[in-house]
């Protein structure tokens, strides 16, 4: 029965839902009750996923592949605006569910074991289901303020995912940093909306997209400005280029957070979001060009960071928004199958890196905790050697290492391989392309080279955790390990999901999402390229991976480091990129201090101190007073006075009356 | 008996009191001027009552009674305040002000 699958679309945002209500519940009730608090939280991601999966088998069952509807109820009827609480499920979002629910299961299968002694433990779960829940909320939606709706909800999760030890300062302050700078894109996305509705008259995408083609010229102001009001919602999201500053200090959530939220499924809805209104973006060549732009010039920028972060976890978080960039080239370039191609393989190597990485934390972190030592359990020159005390994660590790570097034939070879062939077809028709063609290629030798950094450093040479703590490292219970093992199967074999003709492949992924990147694809064909071509820059893209991975092998000497509190300070262009670019330092001096400044010199000292408190609030209290004591001035007390004024008083009523 | 005149004699007996009311100073006297006040409305209801039917001269009585009532009190207040202040001269009596 597909029909009675597909009503029950419904369950796949529905039961992370539940699972959020019963372990909200229970974290405020019996905190204690983790064996039911995993079988929840567990569970409900393995029926999301489980139901998904139900969904889009159905779905795909259907001819046509046209998007099925299920409308629930009105939502906002105002006036001409009539927004449907409304689930779509197309070709594009069945991706996406399954991506968000397979994923998030494994995640939060590994959060079992890796949070297990934390005293939030139910609070977590509530919160990892809460935010799966907006997540499928985003994907589903179908319309924008649907979308809407998860787009904020996503955030909040974040907010709180990431300060989720908030007694730390640093961390509730990583939190905010990251709330704040998504409502400045989250501003974007809604200008975007406001003028969707107004030139179009509806925020449904089916009747958006379809009227799109009618009601703006190709090229024109008005479109333009749209999918740049769109891509600023994407730049805060996804982490672009001016936005991006939040991802990295977003690690100091717990790991798998990291894993699930900000590299695998929340990030990469600017991705999805400019894949899903290709068609507008396809209408704006200027527009387009600005997201392959800035997709290709933050690849770039955050490779170099990642190359001097000593953060695990930060050379990890570098790592994604670099990888964001290329979906961003690739979306943006008109390649959508290739953005979303890279989307999925992205999410299956850098959940493995991330967990990888949780799983070497945990390992740190217990070994300093057993020794009450109180070094960084993050820092790479504490680590060295690993690779004895933890083979199941190094060896996955490396698996998703020369994935994300693009050799073949792992999944991110292909993938990336393919943005960066549909770049430099583009620069055929446009110049400007084989500039970002050509940064995409610098990207990736540099991926190469930090991810070797981080294997070399972490899991090879001596090792510098310190005598007495080397003993207690071990590797990760099996629900940790489990996740790892089955994340780094999708990575070695997701690239068969899109293979290219050039190797015999049927380019499955990208005939599946053809109904919906179909109106895109005719408003701004894809260039073919030759065979030979092809082959060079295949090839190319490879040399050039292995050029990086021998290259950190040959130079760097994990030997020569020595730990994090005896290392001496960073200089010259190391310290720059130690440094991230002083962006972070950029920002605060150009728009957090002037900003604060204004709020405490002029907003409160002036404005509410002086007009709200001062003439608003005490003013109106001694014009109250000047009042009563001109009134009081009519009570003389002798009553010969207020008879005259009664007179006077009664006569006039008279003759008011008379006339 | 005419209308006209009698009209007349009430509307001046009333000016009377609202003046004494208005210029004179002694508590008795403004007592004195009320009651005239009472009295010329007295006056243009009989009047009245001979064109209007009886209602007019029952209100009379009405406000007779209210008038004897009114005395007793007014009086009375007078008397305390005279007991408190050795004076009758309002202008003197003036504690309530703003």
């Amino acid at each position: 029965m597909p029909g009675s699958l597909l009503d029950a679309l419904w369950l796949v945002p529905a039961l992370p839902l539940a699972g959020f209500v019963l372990n909200g519940a229970l974290a405020l009730t019996r905190p204690g009750a983790k064996r039911a608090v995993s079988l929840i939280g567990v569970g409900v991601l393995l029926l999301a996923f489980a139901a998904a999966a139900g969904a889009v088998v159905a779905f795909a069952r259907l001819p046509g592949g046209e998007p099925v509807v299920q409308r629930y109820w009105e939502w906002l009827p105002v006036g001409d605006l009539q927004v449907h609480f409304a689930l779509q499920l197309d070709r594009l979002s069945a991706v996406m569910i399954l991506v968000v629910t397979g994923v998030g299961a494994l995640i939060h299968l590994f959060s079992v074991g890796y949070m297990h002694d934390d005293p939030g433990y139910a609070r977590y779960f509530a919160y990892l289901n809460l935010f799966v829940f907006f997540m499928l909320m985003l994907v589903l939606g179908a319309s924008f303020p649907v979308m809407f709706v998860g787009w904020e909800g996503v955030g909040l999760c974040s907010y709180l995912l990431i300060g989720f030890w908030f007694n730390e300062q640093i961390n509730a302050d990583a939190g905010k940093k990251a709330f704040i700078v998504n409502r400045i894109g989250d501003v974007g996305f809604l200008v975007a909306m406001f003028l969707l509705f107004r030139a179009t008259g509806s925020l449904d995408f089916g009747d958006v997209f379809s009227r799109a083609a009618g009601t703006f010229p190709p090229g024109g102001a008005l479109i333009t400005a749209i999918t740049l009001f769109l891509f600023l919602g994407c730049t805060g999201k996804s982490a672009q280029i001016p936005l991006y500053t939040w991802l990295p200090d977003a690690m100091q959530g717990p790991t798998p957070v990291s894993a699930l939220i900000h590299a695998a499924t929340m990030v990469t809805a600017g991705v999805y979001l400019v894949a899903r209104c290709g068609v507008l973006f396809a209408l704006a060549p200027v527009a387009s060009a600005v997201v392959a732009g800035v997709g290709a010039l933050t690849a770039l920028f955050a490779a170099t960071i990642a190359l001097k972060q000593w953060d695990i976890k930060r050379v990890l978080a570098y790592s994604t928004i670099s990888q964001l960039g290329y979906m961003f080239l690739g979306v943006g370039t008109g390649a959508h199958a290739a953005g979303i191609f890279h989307l999925a393989t992205h999410s299956f190597f850098k959940a493995l890196l991330f967990l990888g990485a949780g799983s070497v934390i945990h390992a740190m972190h217990h070994a300093y905790h057993a020794t009450h030592a109180h070094d960084d359990a993050q820092d790479m020159r504490n680590m060295g050697g690993l690779r004895h005390q933890l083979p199941w994660t190094a060896s996955l590790m490396w698996i998703a290492t020369l994935a994300i570097s693009g050799l073949p034939p792992l999944a991110g070879f292909f993938s990336k391989d393919e943005i960066l062939s549909a770049a430099f077809a583009q620069g055929a028709v446009r110049p400007i392309w084989y500039a970002f063609w050509a940064m995409g290629i610098a990207a990736a030798l540099l991926t190469a080279f930090y991810m070797t950094r981080l294997m070399l450093y972490t899991f090879h040479g001596a090792n510098r955790t310190g005598e007495g703590a080397r003993a207690h490292l071990h590797e990760a219970p099996w629900v940790m390990t489990g996740p790892l093992v089955a994340l780094g199967g999708l990575t070695l074999a997701g690239g068969a999901l899109n293979v290219s003709p050039l190797f015999g492949g049927g380019t499955w992924l990208h005939r599946w999402l053809e109904p919906v990147t179909a109106a895109a694809d005719r408003l701004q064909p894809a260039v073919e390229l030759s065979r030979a071509t092809e082959w060079a820059l295949v090839l190319g893209a490879v040399a050039v991976a292995a050029l990086g991975i021998v290259g950190a092998l040959r130079l760097l000497k994990p030997e020569a480091l020595v730990p994090a509190r005896l290392a001496p300070p960073e200089t010259g262009l190391g310290r720059v990129l130690w440094k991230k670019w002083y962006v972070d330092e950029l920002y605060d001096a150009v728009l957090v201090r002037p900003v604060m400044w204004l709020s405490r010199e002029v907003l409160w000292k002036v404005v509410d101190a002086r007009l709200v408190d001062g003439l608003l609030v005490n003013g109106s209290a001694v014009a109250s007073r000047a009042l009563g004591w001109v009134g009081s001035r009519l009570q003389t007390g002798e009553v010969g006075f207020y008879v005259v004024l009664f007179v006077i008083g009664v006569l006039a009523v008279l003759g008011a009356a008379v006339r | 008996m005419l209308l006209g005149p009698a009209l007349l004699v009430s509307a001046v007996l009333f000016a009377l009191g609202v003046a004494g009311v208005l210029l004179r100073r002694n508590a008795i006297v403004i007592f004195m001027c009320v009651e005239l006040m009472l009295n010329a409305v007295n006056l243009t209801f009989v009047a009245l009552a001979q064109r209007l039917g009886v209602a007019g001269q029952v209100f009379v009585f009405f406000v007779m009674a209210v008038a004897a009532a009114e005395a007793a009190v007014g009086l009375a207040i007078i008397l305390a305040i005279y007991r408190h202040r050795q004076t009758l001269n309002l202008q003197n009596i003036n504690l309530l002000k703003g």
